[in-house]
């Protein structure tokens, strides 16, 4: 059981578990959080499960916990951790199931008043359009060798397959591919549930959303960004379906032995892993690439999709309906990045679960109009409520690895959502709110419900406060399409 | 972590219990293999699989692991994956034997007609089957 009495209290936002907490913690525990989300971080299981990853090999500086932190399975969803090339450990546990998780923001040249006739019409085409729900099947349609090709370059193949403008692969993290990418190391499993699900929302916590952009925060990125108030932005969040769990699910089992093999010592076994340059820690770093870019080549073809859907619907009826892309990153990833640690540039493989780069100006994978401000990161909120677009700092590469917040972060489970909220209330509701909501499934739309998460202006508030991120544009929803 | 409820699977049970982000359920069973078969059971209740009419068929499933936590997370892998790929649902599951990190189990393939909720992956999170004068016990976490 944590007490608030054992963390230090480093400034207003950032408390630190110290490495003598636990005989077992080899760095110390790090979370932004004000002291009400801190309390309330306190009610499950996510501070033990950041102090159960604290005991892992190589680890360096301290584990970093964001103020969306919620109980996960191993580690917490909203940390962060680095371990020190070449023997310090790669965890799958460390990186999620669904593997490069993540959301992209496309801006518009339409007006939210002239969109408004047609907003129930793009709801419609949005959801006909960009396939969603359990068990949904894409209509790209990839042979094996195909399917390769999508793991091996992913954006890079959504650009020759007509799917992708030059401009969206530049505008998505690492060009939207890993190179170390080897579809030698994922299973025929992982395969067979990828190739038919490529261009697919899924279920779950992911959704299309169309927003209108609420207020501006920093104009000059604003406008680098293509965002202006009161026009149409368009968010997606998903990740890499039934290929990345298959590929965690494959590394996670085949890790139990790796770990027995290194005589690693772990307190929970959802924290498996292997030295980065063993066999093992080697083949899943592969296949996670594989993942990863199946992931970006996902929400590239969701993309193409909606721009579809957006012709379909406001063709002729708005001025311009084209769609840009303003960034696409990860929350769920594995990177070999350097940092400097100590005065000395180290580097690392930085674990991001449900956690989200967020490099500051200057650096050089950024695309040219961004590399003086800094790299864009999308924070979706709750269903209902607003999202954010942020401007990673150089604070952040000082404090947390170059990372920041991911989301809201749950605050209650599933179930209790449901007990809590009816989904047909909850979509009157929103409705009423002028709100327009495609959903597969009434439960699920429970499940998902505002009061099931943090405030994410709360959340935001404490990136914005310790540094880590700069507010840009909060963003409000007009249209949610959900599985 | 509370009980919330109870999903009755005979003399045994399986509970669904509250986790922030996922599904988790607590499964009881007189012997290994009542305690594998519920589990199984407990999972298609959570994501109400029903079939539809077609040719069914029996097949027998032989699963082997590390250790009996593995070879848990391997046998429902197993089923989630053969529903989602081949579209099958399961009305009945006979867990025959488990022994020295292996299982045997019959089951009845149908075809699915629908899921109306998707369980990702079976975790290995704080997953360890408990010996108990009853029998065995273990919680399992699914990432939904």
């Amino acid at each position: 059981m944590i007490r608030k009495q054992d963390f230090q209290r480093i400034n207003p936002v950032i408390w630190e578990i110290p490495r003598t907490f636990r005989e077992d913690m080899r760095v110390p525990v790090r979370i932004f959080a004000s002291e009400k989300i801190l309390e309330a971080t306190l009610g499950d299981r996510s501070i033990e499960q950041a102090i159960n990853a604290a005991t892992l090999p190589g680890l360096v500086s301290h584990v970093v916990v964001m103020p969306d932190v919620h109980q996960g399975y191993g580690f917490p969803i909203g940390g962060v951790a680095a371990t020190k090339l070449p023997d310090g450990v790669i965890s799958p546990g460390g990186i999620g199931y669904d593997i490069n998780c993540g959301v992209r923001v496309l801006a518009s040249g339409i007006s939210a008043d002239e969109a408004e006739p047609w907003l129930d019409d793009l709801a419609g085409a949005l959801y006909a359009h960009c396939p969603s729900g359990v068990g949904v099947k894409g209509s790209v349609r990839l042979t094996a060798k195909a399917l390769d090709n999508v793991l091996r370059q992913g954006s890079e193949w959504t650009e020759r397959n007509g799917f992708a403008t030059p401009e969206d692969v530049l505008r998505t993290e690492e060009r939207g591919r890993l190179a170390d990418a080897d579809p030698g190391c994922v299973s025929d499993r992982a395969k067979q549930r990828g190739r038919p699900q490529l261009g697919t929302l899924g279920a779950g916590n992911h959704f299309i959303e169309v927003d209108i952009v609420e207020e501006i925060f920093h104009a000059e990125a604003a406008q680098a960004m293509g965002l202006r108030a009161d026009y149409l932005a368009v968010q997606i969040h998903c990740g890499s379906r039934g290929f990345g769990h298959q590929i965690c699910s494959d590394y996670v089992r085949e890790l139990q032995k790796a770990v027995q093999r290194y005589n690693i010592r772990l307190p929970d076994r959802e924290l498996v892993c292997a030295p980065l340059d063993s066999p093992e820690g080697k083949r899943y770093f592969a296949a996670m690439a594989c993942a990863a870019n199946y992931a970006f080549a996902n929400r590239q073809v969701l993309t193409h999709h909606a721009r579809m859907a957006f012709e379909e619907a406001l063709a002729g009826k708005v001025g311009d309906w084209d769609l840009s892309l303003v960034y696409d990153i990860a929350h769920n990833m594995g990177k070999i990045e350097t940092h400097s640690i100590e005065g000395e540039a180290v580097t690392v493989c930085v674990h991001r679960k449900g956690a989200t780069r967020a490099f500051g100006p200057g650096f050089e994978g950024l695309p040219d109009e961004y590399r003086e401000l800094g790299q864009p990161v999308m924070v979706p909120g709750s269903m209902g409520t607003g999202s954010w677009v942020l401007l990673g700092t150089k604070a952040s590469m000082d404090l947390a690895f170059g990372s920041s917040c991911h989301g809201a972060g749950r605050t209650m489970s599933r179930r209790q959502a449901k007990r809590t909220v009816r989904g047909d209330q909850l979509l009157a509701k929103l409705e009423n709110q002028g709100i327009h909501i495609r959903a597969g499934s009434m439960p699920g739309l429970a499940e998902e419900a505002p009061q099931a998460y943090k405030d994410v202006d709360s959340v935001v508030d404490v990136v914005s406060e310790a540094g880590i991120a700069k507010k840009v544009a909060r963003l409000k929803p007009l249209i949610v399409i959900k599985g | 972590m509370d009980e919330i409820n109870r999903i009755d699977q005979g003399d045994n049970a399986v509970e669904e219990i509250e986790h922030t982000a996922d599904w988790a359920i607590r499964v009881r069973g007189k012997n290994l293999e009542t305690l594998f078969q519920n589990a199984a059971q407990g999972m298609l209740q959570l994501i109400q699989a029903s079939s539809r009419s077609g040719t069914s068929r029996s097949k027998t499933i032989v699963l082997r692991a590390l250790d009996n936590e593995t070879l848990m997370v391997t046998w429902l892998e197993e089923l989630l994956f053969n529903m989602e790929t081949h579209e099958v649902n399961y009305s009945d599951i006979d867990v025959q034997k488990v022994e020295n990190c292996r299982l045997r189990a019959t089951v009845r393939e149908t075809p699915l007609a629908e899921l109306k909720k998707e369980i990702k992956a079976v975790t290995f999170n704080d997953l360890k089957i408990h010996s108990t004068d009853e029998g065995f016990i273990t919680t399992i976490v699914f990432d939904v």
